[in-house]
């Protein structure tokens, strides 16, 4: 049996697991339009490959990767490309951004699907696979996979982690996944393990989910090859985070500004290692996902979704109460309000979470800080909120950033203790972006200052040439003077320049006679 | 004619010489505290302070001669910066120079446009492309919205766009929730 190790800070909220965890995936059913946005990984958007009228099938790539650190997109049904429109997507801003629009057919149709050999094929190969299946981090931040099998001359990946741990209340579509396909996840992360050059596969789930445990479990006795541990951990918020489950599994501890593949280690979700595996192994690309509906709702559960469901149309399938106030995509502690329901069901959606004054009544009003430093005990990542609280607030933003804002997971624990009720994680976004702004803003400075510079540089050489050009002809004068040789008609021209140009003066100034 | 062309020779010589030397000398005074007050300045190169461009007013301030609340562009929040660099006192905005303004960008309408290049040549930053008599555009990502080439343009066929808020450029909102409540 594996030691175990256990990070600082933690909360343990009420898990509410119960309500959505029924046990049975739920197919929602295909909508008559989808709404697919360009943006859903982090990193850069995708670039559309297809135009209004196009027909499309199910799985057929409709963006391609919009940089190094993108993936494509695919249909998620067969029918015909309404056009490319600015449309809501799930963000807190509830700006639009474009999306690729298609009416379903009805049909259903697959592209030709066809599975590979991964064990036969270079890592850089289905690297490239991964990218095109459009193949990210299904935990919420849908970060690239293929990025992250990847490390650099001085990083290794010797361990790849599963993350079932599943910490943020309400959620239960890993749970789910792990009971209904554990053979397959494992298949999934033998995979990602096989690219990234891993030798052996650690599953953490957290042991208030023993059924998760022991479908896992039991799918790992199944295998032979690669060795692969499937350990429970226990239950505290946030467990599931990236750092956090690397602690309290291998006791490795990465610090400020590390990466895990600087200590040997890289961390995939579940879900992720599932959609690896019906990419590569199926030739399924990353057209649906399990979400989670749950909180204010009557029939909460787990619903396989396509990507570009609207949430509207996702939330009515689980029969919405009257008093719902307001819904967040993730969970409690770390999802957001979404600001219109008329956003599609995309690949970093992992929960949508109906809110009512009853289920979360409002906080009191909030307090000055009284330095408990309750925060502090409750940070996972050994920070100290209040400082950078304090610093947010004022606007003081270098100074936040010194106290390591930047690591800060948003995980909401500090929040959670903070008797003074401070919406902590709200000064810290705010901060964050203010910073990012700053940052672009100082680059863009930075190339106009440098335009500027390179500008007047050529306006200076411009100068120097009309100079040179002039300082060569008054040497070309010189030169047929000298050539002119004899004296007297050196001063006969002397003279006559004299006389030129007191003529001119005279001309300039009358009044001077 | 060879004495000529070796006189030119010899001239463009020391010319390059004399370049050489002060780029060289130049960059050995170049002064710390010019630069650092210089990357604050946002380097629109405007010339609302007064000066010909964010450098000759950085200059300005490190000999003394000039305030720190003349630049629009740089706003409160450079005024602050300067104040703290300088360890002066923050004054907000002197009005005799302008106001600030939400940052926009400059759109040529390329219908009006009859191509006279006096944008181009008013351009600080080089952001406009264009020939002579082909219609001018603004490279969006490089224009700082100096507006220098407005008063240029003969046809008033340049206007100042603000700048759109998009997924891209959006911020987390300064929270207000103790406001709301009290409300
Ligand atoms: S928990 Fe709240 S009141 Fe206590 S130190 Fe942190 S921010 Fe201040
Ligand atoms: S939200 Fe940030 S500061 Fe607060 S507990 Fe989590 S990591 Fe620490
Ligand atoms: S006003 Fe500001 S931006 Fe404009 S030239 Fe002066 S320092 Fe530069
Ligand atoms: S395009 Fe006009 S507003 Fe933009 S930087 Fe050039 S001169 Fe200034």
């Amino acid at each position: 049996m594996r030691q175990l190790f256990s990070f600082t800070g933690g909360v343990k909220p009420a898990s509410h697991k119960i309500e959505s965890n029924r046990g049975v995936v739920i197919v929602a059913p295909l909508p008559n339009v989808l709404v697919v946005p360009l943006r859903q990984n982090a990193g850069l958007p995708s670039r559309p490959l297809v135009q209004a009228g196009d027909k499309v099938l199910k799985g057929q790539t409709i963006a391609g990767p919009g940089g190094s650190i993108s993936v494509a997109i695919h249909a998620p049904t067969s029918g015909t490309v309404r056009g490319i429109e600015t449309h809501a997507i799930p963000h807190p801003s509830g700006l639009l951004a474009p999306c690729v629009v298609i009416e379903a057919d009805g049909e259903d149709r697959w592209i030709d699907r066809k599975p590979i050999d991964p064990y036969a094929l270079p890592a850089d190969e289905l690297r490239a696979r991964l990218r095109d299946a459009g193949v990210v981090g299904l935990g919420g931040a849908a970060f690239p996979s293929f990025v992250k099998t990847q490390h650099g001359p001085t990083q290794r990946i010797d361990t790849l982690i599963v993350n079932g741990a599943e910490c943020e209340p309400f959620i239960t579509c890993d749970d789910l996944l792990m009971r209904t396909q554990a053979g397959q996840i494992l298949e999934g992360a033998a995979v990602l393990a096989h690219i990234a050059g891993a030798q052996r596969v650690v599953v953490g789930i957290e042991d208030n989910k023993p059924e998760a445990v022991a479908a896992m479990t039991a799918a790992a006795g199944k295998r032979s090859g690669l060795p692969v541990e499937v350990i429970a951990v226990p239950t505290r918020y946030p467990a599931g985070g990236e750092k956090q489950l690397i602690r309290v599994l291998t006791g490795i501890e990465v610090p400020f500004g590390k990466l895990p593949p600087d200590y040997g280690v890289q961390c995939f979700n579940v879900a992720t290692a599932y959609a690896t595996a019906r990419a590569l192994l199926h030739g399924e690309p990353m057209i649906s996902r399990l979400v989670t509906v749950t909180g204010n709702v009557e029939r909460p559960g787990n619903f396989e979704v396509r990507i570009g469901m609207p949430i509207a149309d996702l939330v009515a399938l689980a029969g919405p109460k009257a008093d719902t106030d307001r819904n967040l995509m993730g969970g409690p502690m770390m999802g957001f309000a979404l600001p219109t329901l008329d956003a599609p069901v995309v690949k970093a959606t992992n929960c949508i979470l109906a809110a009512s004054k009853a289920l979360f009544p409002p906080p009191g009003p909030e307090m000055p800080c009284i330095r408990c430093g309750a925060c502090a005990r409750a940070c996972p990542m050994d920070l100290q909120p209040f400082e950078m609280y304090w610093f947010s607030r004022a606007k003081i933003l270098g100074k936040a950033q010194e106290y390591h804002l930047f690591d800060c997971i948003e995980c909401g624990c500090c929040a959670y203790v903070c008797p003074s009720r401070i919406p902590l994680v709200d000064y810290y976004r705010f901060a964050k972006s203010e910073i990012r702004a700053r940052e672009k803003e100082k680059d863009a400075a930075d190339v106009a200052r440098l335009r500027y510079e390179f500008r007047l540089e050529r306006e200076e050489r411009d100068k120097q040439e009309k100079a040179a050009k002039l300082a060569a002809k008054a040497a070309e004068t010189k030169a047929r003077l000298a050539e002119a040789g004899d004296a007297d008609d050196k001063k006969a021209m002397i003279a006559a320049a004299v006389a030129r140009t007191q003529e001119q003066k005279a001309e300039e100034n009358p009044s001077a006679e | 004619m060879l004495e000529a062309l070796l006189v030119m020779a010899l001239g463009s010589v020391i010319l390059g010489g004399a370049l050489g030397y002060a780029s060289v000398k130049f960059r050995v005074e170049g002064d710390p505290l010019v630069e650092k007050i210089d990357a604050i300045l946002p380097q629109t190169q405007c010339g609302q302070c007064g000066f010909p461009g964010c450098k000759p007013y950085a200059e300005a301030i490190a000999r003394g001669e000039a305030d720190i609340n003349c630049c629009p562009p740089g706003g409160e929040d450079g005024i602050h910066k300067l104040a703290d660099l300088l360890g002066r006192e923050f004054k907000p905005l002197s009005g005799e120079h302008g106001i600030e303004k939400p940052k926009s960008i400059a759109v040529i309408d390329e219908q009006t446009c009859i191509g006279c290049t006096l944008c181009i040549q008013a351009c600080p930053v080089d952001a406009i492309v264009g020939a002579a008599k082909q219609m001018h555009t603004v490279i969006a990502s490089q224009c700082t919205g100096c507006e220098l080439c407005l008063a240029p343009c003969p046809v008033n066929c340049i206007a100042m766009v603000p700048i759109p808020e998009t997924i891209d450029n959006w911020k987390w909102k300064y929270p207000v929730f103790d406001v709301r409540k009290a409300a």
